[in-house]
């Protein structure tokens, strides 16, 4: 089952760093619907523009987990601007290349990102 | 790393008996003529072809000339589909089968569609049963082929062939009956005489044989049109020189599995039965299929509420455990198991689920293994879920 998944995505679905909730988040994103088989929901610590902590929650496969856990990764320390510009590309390409039928995986997480910040602002 | 290694996907592949894998060896630096060629060594093949068939004839209660051998159970269904299709199409061009078939049968079916027949696939109940009122209602003189997989390669539910090939004589008098038995051959009663059957798909790689190798049970005076054309091997029904090795060694499988046939049935039962009745008791957990003797003895299939299928089957990988799941995110297409689906699962139910399918080697310490680590997993994965 692993054979089209990358080492660092194995490494990554095995054992997440970032899988959990944060109290208080600052924002928090949801995307996915669970009869496609994803459903990512991030949380966010934000101070001073910064992402302090980042957090996720995921029911999904393989690919699902590991995009939500590189995501956390890369968020903390950047500013919100430097979060928006995150692409599924960049997910893909810090995970080793996602298999080309799993790419939307990675999407979903920036579109969890996406939905986090657009509630942040509205604060 | 894990404590043990445990296969549980014998539904994908099983390993191969030691016995047919001996009785292979001969035939690839030795005896490896072509069964086609009239001299001594290829008379030598020949004769090993002909015991072969004689063997598989006998676990099937069939005659040896009934039987072809293919290069798997896909290319059985596809013979059996294609050729009754396109031999009998002046007398209907109407096929029916249901919708929870391999899809070796399903996309044959659906490909047939393309070409000019009208195909009806039969409902299931929740347990997956045919409906049987549904086949009496659609068959007609126009209907040439009734095609239903026998024991479910997912949920594990075996069909009654006799009821459903009676109700297909009885209504037509022009439909052949085929079933794909590739998970249930040698793993419950198969018999083409008591259950009149017109033709069976079985193949090797299911039941400890080696893969790339199958036969077509064509029972004697069927009209069918050869779908793979070349020396006109197989008495012109299907060219292409025989794989005499693999050959050798199904044989020696389905001898030895059809031999201890009770044996087998009875130890896959137990364990079967004592994994569902575990599982269950973790919660929001829900069994696939019906349960005792009308369920594949080696077959478990079970919901898990909030889990993703591929995450699951993931998780016990890394523990040594391996089964499979009929999630959309495990399949190429990402639509998740259309048996799944046609038993009344939701799109979310059936990218829940994990297969468990034993073979004659798993052991109890496996099971009790399996039984000691998955209520971790399960918590684990369900901790990590939005849901």
């Amino acid at each position: 089952m692993d054979k089209e998944y990358s080492e660092e995505t194995i490494d990554r679905f095995q054992d997440p760093e970032y899988s959990g909730e944060i109290e208080n988040a600052d924002a928090v994103g949801k995307a996915g619907n669970p009869s496609c088989g994803d459903v990512l929901k991030v949380f966010l610590k934000i101070e001073d523009n910064v992402i302090k902590k980042a957090r996720f929650k995921t029911y999904g496969c393989i690919a699902a987990i590991a995009s939500s856990d590189e995501l956390c990764e890369m968020l903390e320390g950047k500013t919100v601007e430097e979060a928006r510009k995150i692409t599924g590309k960049d997910i893909s390409q810090e995970l080793g290349e996602l298999p080309p039928v799993k790419y939307h995986c990675s999407v979903l997480g920036t579109e969890a990102l996406k939905d986090a910040l657009d509630n942040y602002k509205e604060e | 790393m894990s404590e043990l290694e445990v296969y549980l996907d014998n539904g994908s592949t099983t390993k191969t008996d030691s016995e047919a894998f001996e009785k292979m060896k001969p035939y690839f630096t030795e005896k490896y003529g072509n069964p086609a060629s009239l001299h001594k060594e290829g008379k030598e093949a020949k004769k090993a072809i002909n015991k072969s068939k004689r063997i598989i004839a006998d676990t099937l209660n069939a005659d040896k000339k009934e039987i072809i051998f293919t290069s798997g159970g896909t290319e059985s269904d596809n013979l059996a589909l294609k050729g009754i299709a396109f031999e009998n199409k002046e007398k209907g061009k109407h096929i029916i089968t249901t919708k929870i078939e391999h899809d070796a049968v399903l996309k044959s079916a659906k490909w047939l569609e393309e070409q000019g027949f009208k195909i009806t696939y039969l409902d299931v109940d929740e347990e997956g049963f045919v409906d049987q009122e549904q086949l009496k209602r659609e068959i007609t003189d126009e209907t040439i082929l009734v095609s239903i997989i026998h024991g479910n390669n997912e949920i594990g539910t075996i069909q009654s062939l006799k009821e459903l090939s009676e109700i297909t004589h009885e209504h037509s008098k022009n439909a052949y009956f085929h079933t794909d038995a590739c998970q249930s051959y040698t793993k419950t009663n198969l018999d083409v005489k008591e259950q009149n059957l017109d033709l069976v798909s079985i193949n090797s790689h299911k039941i400890h044989g080696p893969k790339g190798v199958g036969a077509l049970y064509i029972k004697k005076g069927t009209e069918i049109h050869p779908w793979q054309h070349g020396g006109g091997h197989e008495k012109g029904m299907r060219s292409g020189t025989l794989n005499t090795h693999g050959v050798v060694g199904f044989a020696e499988a389905a001898k030895n599995n059809y031999e201890n046939k009770e044996k087998n049935i009875e130890k896959m039962t137990s364990l079967r039965d004592k994994l569902i009745e575990e599982i269950l008791k973790i919660e929001k957990t829900k069994l696939n299929g019906p349960k005792g003797s009308k369920r594949l003895p080696n077959n478990i299939n079970i919901c898990f509420n909030n889990i993703e299928g591929e995450a699951l089957s993931g998780y016990l990988n890394r523990k040594g455990i391996y089964a499979s799941t009929g999630s959309a995110c495990s399949s190429l297409d990402l639509e998740p198991s259309h048996v799944l689906t046609a038993i009344g699962l939701t799109k979310q139910e059936a990218n829940s689920c994990l297969r468990i399918t034993l073979s004659k080697y798993n052991t109890k310490e496996e099971i009790n293994y399996v039984l000691k680590e998955l209520p971790d997993v399960v918590k684990r994965l369900r901790d990590m879920s939005p849901l």
